[in-house]
């Protein structure tokens, strides 16, 4: 047995050497020094994230195949992990309540496992390592959602989440075995090369799409969203939104490119209509919301439709796009999460009304607000903009004009939503608005880094340049 | 020597009495059991196509295997969270769990 291969593996192992760490000094540090928990954490996922930055120039392939590695997969690999460590940096606020402090260590290992499971997802090269990723993502992402043990809420929530989940992957599960039925193969080399489109294996396709097409909340699968997203403690809810949602869209797009490809014409086909589905649904139904985590639910559900428009013409170009916009998305979300978070850890207000006159009081986090919503509006001059428009020149380009006018189309409805919460902090009058509170220093430089984000990198093109260099097509 | 087809037939079976169950009971603990006969039939349906079609390998079965091991995992953190449910409002029917909506 060669050993060395293990070093290939390093965002895997890295990533599990920080787990360790923290498991450890959740087990045996007591006292004054468990104050230190939070810095050390993130302090250690910045390391993670500086040991994997830079991704290596070859791809290779191993364990028999069974992991498979190209340089995209390691920038898609990073940026989850910044989404990760901007998400722990959110978390301090509500991990200091009395009611979790005891369980700080849980929450850091059960998230890092989730991404861990995540980026074992995405290095997959055969369905039976691709499954046991998937569920490493998903089971501890249930545990995270029903979090805040105490409350009905929050156990509803993963109930439902831990539910749809497994139905969800049953389906899946049920596609991969006729798929195996009829090629007799697992790994997604061999399988690309016997798959010939018979119609069973047409319907192992659409089988198969349920199970990501869950994790991504694409729209016949979406009926859990809004709740887990509404139930679940929010730093959870803009982790699920965000870096769950990423990782499964790019798996998605890697699978399609590599197993299905002989199959392009069915799965465009179901792709197309999904994409048209999550979009106009998700943004009809946002619309009438009143709650904002269930607001921005909704906003996340057209948003993956969006995200899978870059996969839907399979080339080059559409991959750049994808991993553009999910890094985009990322910085304007989890800006948009961690205010949520900052105003109902101090007043405990998650609604729209109570957003009333929020410039009065808080004008700063009234502004950030307001950017993070133009960016996932795609207002130019913020990131959201120069992301929508390569993801609708990807598809444009392969000839799916009919989709790109559909989706320009929903950019106006989605417009109209995201002004009303605009609306809400600078133009309502409120006789009792969120009270003037200052956030704790963790959530200031969140903040920061997504305001750094929503506001440089649609400008700063080397970033869409860089992570051109290693994008492929079909 | 019983055929291929009369596994898959029960197979098929079992997959959409868990669907139907899934959509119909009206108990935390029912959806569960439902959940677990579609995963129970995949385990069989991978079975049964490596027993008889690919009879020189063993990935079906190893794949039965750890989707047998996974499902245990996540069904028992789904009975820890209704057994939360349970201790928050003392009941599991799903006509409670109407706290999150819109």
């Amino acid at each position: 047995m060669d050993y060395s291969q293990f070093i290939y593996m390093r965002p895997e192992l890295s990533l599990i050497a920080v787990i360790v760490l923290l498991f450890f000094f959740d087990l045996f540090v007591k006292g004054k020094a468990r104050g230190y928990f939070q810095p050390l954490a993130c302090l250690l996922m910045t390391v993670h994230v500086l040991v994997n930055v830079a991704p290596s120039r070859e791809s290779f392939s191993l364990f028999g195949g069974m992991y498979q590695y190209v340089p995209m997969m390691s920038i898609v690999k990073t940026v989850l992990a910044i989404g990760a460590m901007v998400v722990m940096l959110q978390a301090n606020n509500w991990l200091l309540r009395d009611d979790t402090r005891h369980k700080q260590g849980e929450f850091y290992v059960l998230l890092l496992s989730t991404l861990l499971g995540m980026n074992f997802m995405i290095s997959a090269g055969n369905f039976l390592m691709f499954f046991i990723a998937l569920e490493l993502a998903s089971v501890p992402m249930a545990c995270l959602v029903a979090f805040d043990k105490y409350k009905h809420h929050s156990a509803e929530a993963g109930a439902k989440y831990i539910l749809s989940a497994l139905f969800s992957s049953g389906l899946m599960l049920y596609g991969i075995s006729m798929l195996y039925g009829t090629v007799g193969t697992l790994y997604f080399d061999d399988m690309a090369a016997r798959l010939s489109g018979t119609p069973l294996q047409v319907m192992a396709l659409v089988f198969f799409f349920s199970g990501l097409g869950f994790k991504i909340s694409l729209v016949p699968f979406h009926l859990w969203t809004a709740d887990a997203y509404q139930g679940a403690p929010t730093t959870v809810t803009g982790y699920l939104s965000v870096v769950s949602k990423g990782a499964a869209a790019f798996t998605l797009m890697l699978i399609l490119m590599k197993v299905f490809a002989p199959m392009v014409a069915e799965w465009q086909t179901v792709l197309f209509w999904l994409i048209i589905a999550s979009i106009t649904v998700a943004n009809l139904f946002a619309l009438r919301q009143q709650n904002l985590k269930r607001f921005l639910a909704f906003s996340s559900i057209s948003q993956a439709g969006y995200v899978m428009l870059g996969a839907i013409g399979g080339n080059a170009m559409g991959m750049t796009s994808l991993v553009f916009y999910l890094l985009v998305y990322l910085a304007a979300n989890l800006a948009a999460f961690g205010i949520i978070n900052a105003i109902e850890q101090n007043s405990g207000k998650v609604d729209m009304d109570d957003y009333n006159g929020l410039y009065k009081t808080n004008p700063k986090l009234a502004f950030m607000m307001t950017l993070a919503l133009f960016s996932l509006a795609g207002i130019p001059p913020f990131a959201g903009f120069f992301s929508k428009f390569f993801i609708f020149m990807a598809a444009f380009g392969e000839g799916f004009h009919v989709l790109v006018v559909i989706a320009l189309l929903n950019t106006i409805i989605s417009l109209y939503y995201y002004l009303r919460v605009v609306k809400a902090m600078y133009i309502n009058s409120s006789d009792a608005p969120i009270a003037t509170f200052r956030s704790d220093g963790y959530t200031r430089l969140s903040l920061a880094l997504c305001m750094a984000g929503v506001l440089l990198l649609g400008i700063a093109s080397s970033v869409y340049d860089g992570i051109n260099l290693f994008a492929f097509g079909l | 020597m019983i055929h291929m087809e009369y596994y898959l037939v029960v197979s098929t079976v079992m997959m959409f009495a868990g669907i139907y169950g899934f959509f119909t009971r009206r108990n935390l603990l029912a959806i569960l059991i439902s959940v677990e006969l579609i995963l129970n039939s995949v385990d069989i349906n991978f079975a049964v196509f490596n027993r008889f079609l690919f009879p020189g390998q063993l990935e079906g079965f190893f794949f039965a295997l750890f989707a047998i091991g996974v499902s245990a995992a996540e069904t028992a953190v789904a009975i820890a969270i209704i057994i939360n449910i349970y201790r928050n409002i003392r009941n599991i029917q799903v006509k409670n769990m109407n706290e999150l909506n819109g």
